[in-house]
């Protein structure tokens, strides 16, 4: 099946698709990622603080079972196949989306999953912070809020950054994924033209161009983080 | 006036009790220098961190000029801890501000308008001499200059007591004595009370008032620094002034003879040559029982000790001529063991 792949009518007509539908399907797949790495973040982040400062020695200490209880449910979140979450809460993404087809309505399932693998990667750039900085904070009469505002997250931005980069390529990921039900952009094209209609050269052009924007992704990020970081710059200044 | 009453602080860990402080009073007079040594292990990080309620007291209470903070509440405790500020051996500056941003922390916490907190920072940094590395973030300052800036920092809410934690314990000789050297004239200038937690006697010798002795989480011995330190009466306090550990034996083999304790504290003059100059000068032959110099730059730091006769015109008269050096500091030494 693969002896016509680079025949002229087959070049041609790959071309002909290509010059229709990437356009969109590059934007489409662009602005689900990046739309579901803010919400991930809106929700990760706050939860990533509060595993940190909630622990018993933590500066605002949580009670137990508050801080048991978000462990497991974001271990179970985490453990919950993306497939199968997608399909799980559709109604959720009926009630917000109104439909649990398109490219918006795959925002709702790709923040589910995302959400608290970013917590999870937010909690270790913020324990990087020192215990002894943050007993500096103390020592100068700052409250629990004042230290997550203006020392914990602060010192770890260089680490968040790079931590969110791992996280929009991985939802990057899952949102090509999520062309299998209902998703749209470049995943729904791989998909629907690789898979169903066996035209490879489709599926190959979509996937290269997904490496690429995870290339680009991960490029401006790693950059972004080592610009933010002041802990690198060198002595000239 | 702060006074630890009574204080003693315990934890409790996985291998079990541990009594960090035992039954600690001490009574530190406003603009003093006070100097609280001791081994590793002697609680004296515990001791400075009750000060300022970062650790409380088991039992006993901390008073600061007729408060006791232990009474107070958080929000409370909170807003005194503006008065009693701390440094720190690591410095703990925030790596992602510049120096201006780190002397501003303090009053952006204390909810200062940034102008104001910008104003007053770059004040502090001309104090502390660093005024042209405002824009300079810690990374790119060495060791000295960072703990200049967390001095700067410690200043900028006009703290009543400025808390120092093994502040110059990472730095070199020369270093420390320019640290020391800034905390000894804020400490004039602002009358500023400073309690600085050390284990080097070089420390409490070339800048405090007073020290209190702590081994094993007890305080054996506090006083003024050149009585505490001429008449050791602890065990501590001798292992302190004799770091080898050798005057019980030095004593019964030379009980002829007094002993002198010469401190070097960036002396031009060096040890053996200054003896030797001495012997010269005076006629006084005295035998070097015991010596920890180090010429850093050509200035000599550390301490000897020195054996002379058993006579009181040859101790005044060498006491007198080491006094007279530049630098160097001497005293005699008594032990009524
Ligand atoms: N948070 C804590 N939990 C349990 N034990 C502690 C804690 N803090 C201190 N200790 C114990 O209390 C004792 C005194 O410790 P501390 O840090 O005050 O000593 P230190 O005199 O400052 O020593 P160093 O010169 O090494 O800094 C030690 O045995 C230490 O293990
Ligand atoms: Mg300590």
């Amino acid at each position: 099946m693969f002896n016509d792949l680079l025949s002229e009518a087959t070049l041609n007509e790959a071309w002909r698709i290509i010059e229709a539908e990437f356009l969109t399907a590059i934007w489409e797949t662009v602005y689900v990622t990046l739309l579901a790495t803010a919400f991930s973040i809106l929700i990760g982040l706050p939860l990533g603080v509060l595993l940190v400062v909630g622990e018993k020695d933590g500066v605002l200490p949580l009670p137990l079972w508050l801080l048991q209880a978000l462990n497991i449910i974001i271990n179970l979140l985490r453990s919950v196949p993306f497939l199968i979450l997608m399909i799980l809460v559709f109604p959720l993404t009926r009630l917000i989306v109104g439909t649990v087809v398109g490219t918006t309505a795959s925002i709702v399932p790709l923040v589910i999953a995302a959400f608290p693998f970013v917590a999870r990667l937010a909690e270790s750039s913020l324990r990087e912070v020192s215990p002894n900085t943050i007993e500096m904070a103390q020592s100068m009469g700052a409250s629990p809020l004042q230290i997550i505002t203006k020392v914990m997250i602060p010192e770890s931005i260089p680490s968040l950054i790079s931590n969110a980069t791992i996280a929009v390529t991985t939802i990057l990921g899952y949102s090509a994924m999520s062309g299998i039900i209902g998703g749209g952009g470049l995943g729904k094209i791989a998909i629907n033209y690789g898979y169903y209609r066996y035209k490879y050269l489709i599926m190959i052009a979509a996937v290269v161009l997904l490496i690429i924007l995870v290339q680009i992704f991960q490029s401006v990020g790693t950059r972004l983080a080592a610009k933010a970081d002041k802990r690198l710059k060198k002595k000239s200044t | 006036m702060i006074e630890i009453k009574n204080v003693s602080k315990q934890f409790n860990t996985a291998d079990g009790f541990i009594e960090a402080l035992k039954n600690v009073s001490i009574s530190i007079p406003n603009g003093d220098i006070f100097g609280i040594i001791g081994m590793s292990g002697a609680g004296k990080s515990t001791l400075v961190r009750c000060i300022n309620m970062l650790e409380r007291p088991t039992e006993g209470a901390i008073e600061i000029d007729g408060v006791n903070l232990c009474e107070l509440s958080e929000s409370n405790l909170r807003n005194i801890r503006r008065d009693i500020t701390m440094i720190f051996q690591g410095f703990n500056l925030l790596m992602q501000r510049n120096c201006l941003g780190n002397v501003c922390f303090p009053l952006e916490l204390a909810g200062k308008s940034k102008s104001e907190a910008k104003k007053r920072a770059l004040e502090l940094l001309d104090i502390v001499g660093l005024g042209d590395k405002a824009k300079a973030y810690p990374a790119q300052l060495s060791g000295g200059q960072q703990q200049r800036v967390a001095i700067a920092r410690a200043l900028a809410t006009n703290p009543k007591v400025l808390l120092c934690d093994e502040a110059t314990s990472a730095l070199d000789p020369t270093t420390t004595n320019s640290i020391l050297e800034l905390i000894r004239s804020i400490n004039e200038k602002l009358g500023i009370t400073v309690v600085i937690i050390t284990h080097q006697m070089s420390v409490v010798e070339s800048i405090c008032k007073h020290v209190a002795i702590l081994d094993k989480g007890e305080v054996v011995e506090q006083g003024e620094v050149t009585e505490v330190f001429s008449h050791p009466k602890s065990e501590a306090a001798r292992h302190l002034v004799f770091p080898e550990g050798n005057f019980d034996s030095l004593l019964v083999n030379e009980s002829e003879q007094r002993f002198i304790r010469v401190i070097f504290n960036g002396a031009r003059a060096t040890g053996s040559p200054l003896i030797a100059k001495m012997a010269v000068e005076k006629g006084i032959e005295a035998n070097i029982a015991y010596a920890s110099t180090k010429s850093i730059g050509g200035k000599a730091y550390g301490s000897m000790l020195l054996g002379v006769t058993d006579d009181n015109t040859i101790v005044n008269t060498a006491i007198r001529y080491l006094t007279n050096t530049p630098d160097v500091l001497a005293e005699e030494v008594r032990v009524n063991v």
